[in-house]
């Protein structure tokens, strides 16, 4: 097979990091390539260098065995090297047609949009790569893995033959993820090479022909897909043995502490998100919500801990009513929540960890005997302990959390919440945008505190983690709890039967 | 002996301490100092252009400024009611609220001072002057109630309620000081307010009096406020990220109420402190803008309570030390003003440019 991009000895520096340090990297023509490793790996910086948008201090690169200067992506273009980004590049208000030829429109003489001609052409470019799509819907119409067929499109348009998509799956669905998978595949079939950066072993064991893996800005190397397994590609990613099964001690199921009885909500725009939900999580039990985004998961979360009303139903936490008081009163009464968006709702970025460790107990006794002064000679030993326990990696207790890594000011939330001595913990996408080893922390922690009698309710769009850690798994569709299952006598295909809302009408 | 020399080891580590809170806070200023200089620099530009000697000039600013008595009490007269607004605007601000309004409040609530302070007459002065700074402060508080509920019940804006019922204040003041509350004669104003309820002055012949005290003390009240109590945390927290605090269990709602209420209470304080202090009863049109300028002498500041006191005490250079300069120089008033509008635009421009910009991104 002949070599598309050859990498010879790249470095490419920022101030005080060395991104990308002496990599060798090369890539088959037509193969699917996985480029693997955490968070901050270098996997980014080595795509967006080969894509024209850093220079490296050292090193050289072939595209097609002919030596190339890549100094911007319209050059990486021309070379017929797209690039996906994780976040997306698209004018919301513009069409997908428009998104599409956008800077290389085709026109009547020179001055006017051909819009037969592009329709027409776009409408038969789409069919060759059996990707789909409405060419006259708005951007901002368009759910994210539609948008992200756009950005594949328009590179494909450019004339790529080499596809960089970088970290594709982080923002997508677990059925938007097989929608992307059975697209790559066609387009290796028409012998486009790809480039799939990812931190997610599953994944690239399941779509990649080969896996080159980074580590601290090296490549620890290059492994065929068939030829290795997650723990291995675990092992090269991390530096160490990874945990990707957890043992629990069996669930006693004896003690309900939160019942939920026929809770109706409406969401933001006043439909109603929450249909009637039933459910029950016992002490020292991690019950899972698997279901497709935006089925009620969001609005059952705020519904408990208070930050929506409910329109009907009760909420019964520890055999007490909840259902009316406030969230502070809720949060008093034990019950912990890490929100799944940390920086929005779980953290104030311009605090210090300090002044975040106590967001949600300033004025519970342990820090104010008053409800006026807060004792600081107890929160500075309240905050050096859990900075300690929870082993926070922050230069110091007054840093702004802004200036942490993601996986830091989760612990930060972890910490905070876990403290609390919670009867329930609320665990909303825990691990959303954590690298392996932060996953590991996160995961470990939950099962910890179900150890010690904690009832979890955990949610995530990530079915291999509701399937790994929950005790019981209910399947949330259209606002309705469609059945609860153990896992054990499961099936991944009846669990994603039942979030496509498939059960209701056969059984 | 031993406890002695604990206690003397304690001091001097204190006093160390200090120094060093002192060493780290200088050092936060030094941008601002740097700002002042060029201000300065391009006031000499626009100085010679009209035709005068900066030098000359700015040595009147100096000695008119801090040349004798007269001089440092003139100084202080002016900074005091700025140093209120500034809190003012400065505590609604930790709530994230940009209450433009302290004019209005300021007034409001200099006028209910105004009328206590005429109409108890007989109380002793140690009664009848808490009780009208109260009242001050209660009708300054009130009218800063009205935008706080327009926000959190119907989402009004509260640059635009605040800035809208700032004029409502004026006009309002004005009409009820040429009417209802008018004192005989052609000037609107009330008569004046009973001796017992005036603030001492406290640098005779000038007219400082004790409100700079009480200025002084609101300036390490706000600053404890903000950084040592439960109610101070929750507002910052609710000012950098509401859903946060929400999610901590904080009443988002109450908090901005409680933050802009506070902020229309220290506003109507110091007008109440004009009134009882300086001008013994309310004058319609009395104030030159001492709201408005709360709102750049906090940003001059960095938003914080001590470096808001500096920067109402460099106001007050520039307004008492100008008026030297324009009566030694010659140099016209409308230049002087020019001058202390370029300090004010290089110090507090930075700051603004970095909230705006700051906002700007959450907004994204």
């Amino acid at each position: 097979m002949t070599l598309a991009i050859e990498m010879e000895d790249i470095t490419v520096t920022f101030p005080g990091v060395v991104a990308n340090d002496r990599i060798y990297f090369s890539l088959q023509k037509g193969e699917i390539h996985g480029l693997l490793g955490e968070n901050g790996a270098g996997k980014s910086v080595l795509m967006k260098t080969l894509y024209g948008m850093h220079r490296p201090d050292k090193g050289k690169i072939l595209v097609n065995g002919n030596e190339v200067r890549i100094d911007n992506p319209s050059t990486a273009i021309k070379l017929g090297i797209g690039m996906v980004h994780q976040h997306f590049m698209l004018v919301p208000h513009l069409t997908v047609a428009e998104n599409i030829i956008l800077g290389q429109e085709p026109t009547t003489n020179k001055i006017l949009l051909d819009t037969k001609k592009i329709n027409k052409d776009l409408t038969v470019f789409c069919e060759h790569y059996n990707l789909c799509i409405e060419l006259k819907s708005p951007i901002y119409t368009l759910p994210v893995g539609m948008q992200q067929r756009v950005e594949i499109l328009k590179a494909l348009y450019r004339g790529a033959d080499i596809l960089i998509l970088d970290e594709p799956t982080s923002v997508l669905t677990p059925q938007e993820v097989d929608e992307l998978f059975k697209a790559v595949k066609v387009l290796k079939n028409q012998g486009k090479t790809i480039v799939f950066i990812s931190h997610k072993l599953k994944e690239v064991l399941q779509i990649c022909d080969n896996i080159t893996v980074l580590r601290k800005g090296k490549v620890i190397g290059t492994v065929k897909a068939s030829e290795t397994n997650q723990n291995e590609l675990a092992k090269m990613m991390v530096g160490r043995k990874v945990k990707l099964s957890y043992k629990k001690e069996e669930a006693t199921k004896d003690k309900i502490v939160l019942k939920i009885e026929n809770l109706k909500a409406i969401n933001d725009v006043g439909i109603p998100a929450l249909k009637g939900v039933n459910l029950n999580v016992n002490a020292s039990e991690i019950l899972g919500i698997a279901g497709v985004q935006g089925n009620g998961q969001t609005e059952l979360v705020e519904v408990i801990t208070g930050l929506r009303k409910a329109t009907e139903g009760k909420i019964i936490l520890d055999n007490e009513n909840i259902t009316g008081i406030s969230p502070k009163d809720r949060l008093k009464m034990g019950i912990s929540y890490i929100p799944e968006d940390r920086q929005k709702r779980g953290l104030i970025s311009d605090f210090s960890v300090m002044e975040n460790l106590i967001l949600g107990s300033q004025d519970t006794p342990s820090f104010s005997n008053d409800k006026f002064r807060i004792n600081f000679s107890k929160v500075i030993d309240f905050a050096k302990k859990l900075i300690k326990d929870f082993s926070i990696k922050t230069p110091n207790k007054d840093t702004k959390v802004r200036y942490l890594s993601g996986g830091t000011q989760q612990r930060v939330v972890v910490a905070r919440e876990f403290s609390r001595n919670p009867k329930l913990i609320i665990a909303a996408q825990p691990t959303r945008g954590l690298d392996v080893g932060a996953t590991e922390y996160v995961h470990n922690k939950l099962i910890e505190m179900r150890e010690q009698g904690s009832a979890v309710l955990l949610l995530s769009a990530d079915l291999d983690e509701i399937w790994m850690l929950s005790d019981r798994i209910a399947v949330i569709f259209e606002g309705k709890i469609v059945a609860t299952k153990d896992p054990r006598e499961t099936n991944r295909r009846e669990i994603g039967l039942l979030m496509a809302g498939a059960s209701l009408e056969k059984n | 002996m031993l406890v002695l020399k604990k206690i003397d080891l304690n001091i001097t580590e204190l006093a160390q301490k200090a120094l060093e809170t002192f060493k780290v806070e200088l050092k936060k200023i030094v941008p601002q100092l740097i700002a002042i200089f060029i201000a300065l620099l391009v006031g000499s530009l626009v100085l010679l252009a009209t035709g005068f000697s900066p030098i000359e000039a700015y040595g009147a600013l100096i000695v008119g400024a801090f040349g004798d008595v007269y001089g440092i009490g003139q100084t202080l007269t002016q900074a005091t009611p700025i140093i209120f607004t500034a809190l003012a605007f400065l505590f609604a601000f930790k709530a994230g609220l940009f209450n433009i309004g302290a004019e209005g409040q300021f007034l409001v609530g200099a006028l209910a001072a105004a009328i206590v302070g005429i109409s108890l007459n007989g109380l002793p002065n140690i009664i009848h002057v808490p009780l009208a700074l109260l009242a001050g402060a209660f009708f300054g508080g009130l009218y800063a109630l009205i935008p706080a509920l327009l926000k959190t019940e119907l989402g009004a804006h509260e640059v635009i309620t605040t800035m809208m019922l700032t004029y409502v204040a004026i006009y309002l003041t004005g009409y009820l000081v040429t009417d209802i509350f008018k004192a005989p004669g052609w000037v609107s104003q009330t008569p004046l307010i009973a001796p017992s309820a005036e603030l001492p002055r406290i640098l005779p012949p000038t007219q400082l009096s004790a409100s700079l005290f009480m200025g002084i003390f609101l300036v390490i009240l706000t600053y404890f406020t903000l950084q040592k109590t439960v109610l101070g945390y929750e507002i910052r927290a609710i000012g950098l990220n509401p859903l946060a605090a929400e999610n901590g269990g904080i009443n988002v709602k109450k908090g901005l109420i409680i933050a802009l209420v506070i902020s229309g209470a220290l506003a109507g304080l110091g007008g109440a402190g004009e009134v009882l202090g300086v001008h013994k009863r309310f004058i319609d049109g009395f104030s030159p803008g001492y709201g408005w300028d709360g709102l750049a002498v906090a940003l001059m500041g960095g938003l914080n309570p001590f470096g808001s006191f500096l920067a109402a005490l460099l106001i007050g250079v520039l307004r008492s030390g100008g008026m030297t300069m324009n009566r030694v120089t010659g140099v016209p008033i409308d230049i002087v003003t020019i001058l202390q509008a370029l300090v004010i635009l290089f110090v507090a421009a930075p700051v603004l440019i970095k909230y705006l910009t700051k906002s700007g991104k959450k907004n994204d």
